[in-house]
């Protein structure tokens, strides 16, 4: 949580915060992807390592109260908004301590109790029920933000343009928050997506801005702004955030694509020079904020917040038989 | 008691149960004006904030009605035709049909999804369908289709405060007919089908606006060739009253179903299934459908009465099953 509304930038004892929960889905996520390869996993899994100074940057403004939709990439975001990692473990492995007791799965992880309405397998899918939650904020009056998380694939969804147009209109409390990590599933985005995706914004009035996904500063900065208008009832925001996923698409993708290639290892080895983690690690090194053996402090910390979870989730009975037929009515 | 039409039942359940719970709030096309009267006056009443127009836009409007659901509001959203929830269809299927189930049970989600449907008027395809098989198919939305005043109101009300999504199904052109609608507060149960006339002969189900035809068809064999027909209308389809209509069935051993959604795959088909399940030893004819065929409805009047189940064909069908012997 911030601690000072307006600031600019984290202060020292958030960022070590931001650090460790960034450090904390990128350790995740790295053990999803080696238990996937080891036939650990019952599936695959969309990962988010590379990405997470926009998941962090943004949720650091947020509030338990607020809402957030996450898509099919969504432990990141689940992570960051206060989501519970031995009951996101066991979701994704399928068991009944799992946040959603195991009906989900990896791109299904919610936990509605702190504002997590839920990783979502339709592309753009989340979009219309952020929309949804805002406007229901905005007649409760009581400053709550809703946030949209999705990618450059979603922005060519119908279902983004109209909910820029609703919420324009009605000036909702509604943030959208576009990770562009440049492909859409397997096509390069600039095959699939015409013009500049934060222009769509500008074209209903709502303002936007581009920032690099890596460096959380930007991103922190942008989203500050974007939650404090839209609590002071001021409207809907748009941030393009560019970024990039140093996984593929889908953990099982070296599988079904069979040696196909849609992206080159110097690209990839590029992006990982610009990894959003060890920028802040320096940052923090550089800065005087943070010394080594606290960051050491930090990782060792995280390995076992990870490793508890994985132990969690493996001990954990599955669902019993009887479950199948629950939860579809209230 | 007081003689009320379709359309004002509606209207007065949405008045009593927006002053009854102030989470209740309604949005959709032209809402505001609203086209069958079922909303009319309400913006006056309530005030923009809980009755507010959308834009065109039903992609969204389905998925904003469980948003706001979630954030703890009772949501009706209006989709004018059952034809536009196709474009909305997303929400509704991959949405509100699993979120619950998806999540472990965490989602409560009271969105009320009302539409018109059916043929009858000349206005085509577009405006014509009856979409309740696809509902009943998706496991997760509870369908309400009202024959009557009283039901239109007591229904919408179970609707309005049910935590499950749902959807009220209007019977389009017909919010003129009247009926008797009780005084005072009162909900129509989920699950819990009225039988409209008794017999002893033939077990007609009839769905929402058929259930008028199955009534007059019943009196003509009555009349003319002294064949008793119980007519049960289910009310509401998810869920289903089974037991109602197996122990009919038990009581009459003939069968026939008057539904006006398209053959394949109907709401009739899924009760034949059941009732050939269930209650083959009771059969003592084959279970007849009364339905559209699998055509889209056609614009000309003279097509359009001849696809749509009617009178006439409720009337032979139950003729030849009762001259049918096992």
């Amino acid at each position: 949580m911030k601690e000072n509304p307006g600031d600019n930038r984290p202060s020292p004892a958030e960022r070590l915060a931001i650090y460790e929960r960034m450090l904390l889905i990128r350790r995740v996520e790295e053990r999803l992807g080696a238990d996937f390869k080891a036939g650990k996993l019952i599936a695959g899994v969309h990962l988010y390592s590379g990405q997470e100074a926009v998941g962090v940057g943004v949720c650091q403004h947020l509030r338990d109260a607020d809402w957030i939709a996450s898509n099919h990439r969504g432990h990141g975001h689940f992570l960051a908004k206060g989501g519970d990692v031995r009951a996101m473990m066991a979701e994704i492995h399928a068991k009944v301590t799992g946040v959603c007791k195991g009906m989900g799965g990896t791109m299904h992880v919610a936990d509605l109790s702190k504002g997590i309405l839920g990783a979502n397998g339709i592309v753009g899918g989340g979009i219309s029920l952020i929309c949804g939650a805002a406007y229901s904020q905005s007649l409760q009056g009581d400053g709550g933000v809703s946030v949209a998380f999705f990618g450059d694939g979603a922005s060519t969804q119908g279902v983004m343009s109209e909910a820029l147009n609703l919420s324009a209109l009605w000036k909702l409390p509604m943030i959208f928050i576009c990770e562009n990590n440049l492909f859409s599933e397997f096509s390069r985005s600039d095959t699939v997506v015409a013009g500049r995706i934060v222009d769509r914004a500008g074209a209903y009035g709502v303002p936007g801005v581009q920032v690099d996904g890596n460096d959380l500063d930007a991103v922190w900065a942008a989203a500050s702004q974007a939650v404090q208008r839209a609590r002071n009832g001021e409207g809907p925001s748009f941030i393009e955030a560019f970024t990039y996923r140093m996984s593929g698409h889908v953990e099982a993708e070296t599988g079904f694509l069979q040696g196909a290639k849609y992206r080159s290892e110097e690209e990839v080895q590029s992006w990982v020079e610009r990894d959003p983690i060890q920028r802040q690690r320096a940052q923090l090194l550089s800065t005087q904020q943070a010394t080594l053996d606290q960051l050491t402090d930090i990782e060792a910390r995280v390995l076992a917040q990870v490793e508890d979870a994985v132990q969690f989730a493996i001990d954990s009975p599955p669902p019993p038989p009887e479950q199948a037929l629950q939860f579809m009515f209230a | 008691m007081a003689k009320k039409r379709i359309i004002q039942a509606i209207n007065e359940a949405l008045v009593e149960e927006m002053t009854r719970d102030e989470r209740v709030i309604l949005f959709g096309e032209d809402v505001e004006i609203s086209l069958f009267g079922d909303t009319r006056g309400l913006s006056q009443r309530f005030g923009p904030s809980r009755i507010r127009n959308t834009p065109i836009s039903e992609t969204l409007i389905t998925g904003m009605a469980l948003g706001a659901a979630a954030a703890g509001h009772r949501v009706v959203a209006h989709m004018m035709f059952a034809n536009f929830t196709y474009t909305g269809f997303d929400s509704i299927a991959n949405q509100a049909a699993k979120l619950r189930y998806m999540t472990g049970g965490q989602a409560r989600l009271p969105v009320t999804y009302v539409a018109a449907y059916g043929g009858g008027r000349s206005i085509a395809a577009h405006h014509s369908d009856t979409p309740y098989p696809l509902l009943m198919n998706l496991g997760g939305i509870r369908v309400a289709v009202p024959a009557t005043p009283e039901d239109a109101k007591g229904l919408m009300k179970s609707c309005i405060r049910s935590d499950s999504p749902s959807f009220f199904l209007e019977a389009g052109g017909r919010g003129g007919e009247m009926g008797e609608v009780p005084d005072g507060d009162y909900v129509t149960p989920w699950g819990k089908a009225a039988v409209r006339c008794t017999g002893g002969d033939v077990t007609v189900v009839a769905i929402g606006s058929m259930v008028k035809l199955a009534m007059a068809a019943a009196e003509v064999l009555r009349n003319e060739h002294s064949i008793h027909v119980e007519v049960i209308d289910p009310r509401t389809l998810v869920p289903l009253d089974e037991d109602c209509i197996l122990s009919s069935v038990e009581k009459t051993g003939r069968l026939v179903l008057v539904d006006e959604s398209r053959d394949s795959c109907s709401a009739a088909s899924h009760i034949a299934a059941i009732v050939a399940d269930k209650a083959f030893g009771s059969l003592r004819a084959p279970i007849r459908r009364v339905t559209v065929p699998d055509v889209a409805m056609p614009y000309a009047p003279n097509l359009e009465r001849l696809v749509m189940p009617s009178v006439e064909r409720i009337v032979a069908t139950i003729q030849q099953l009762k001259d049918s012997r096992p």
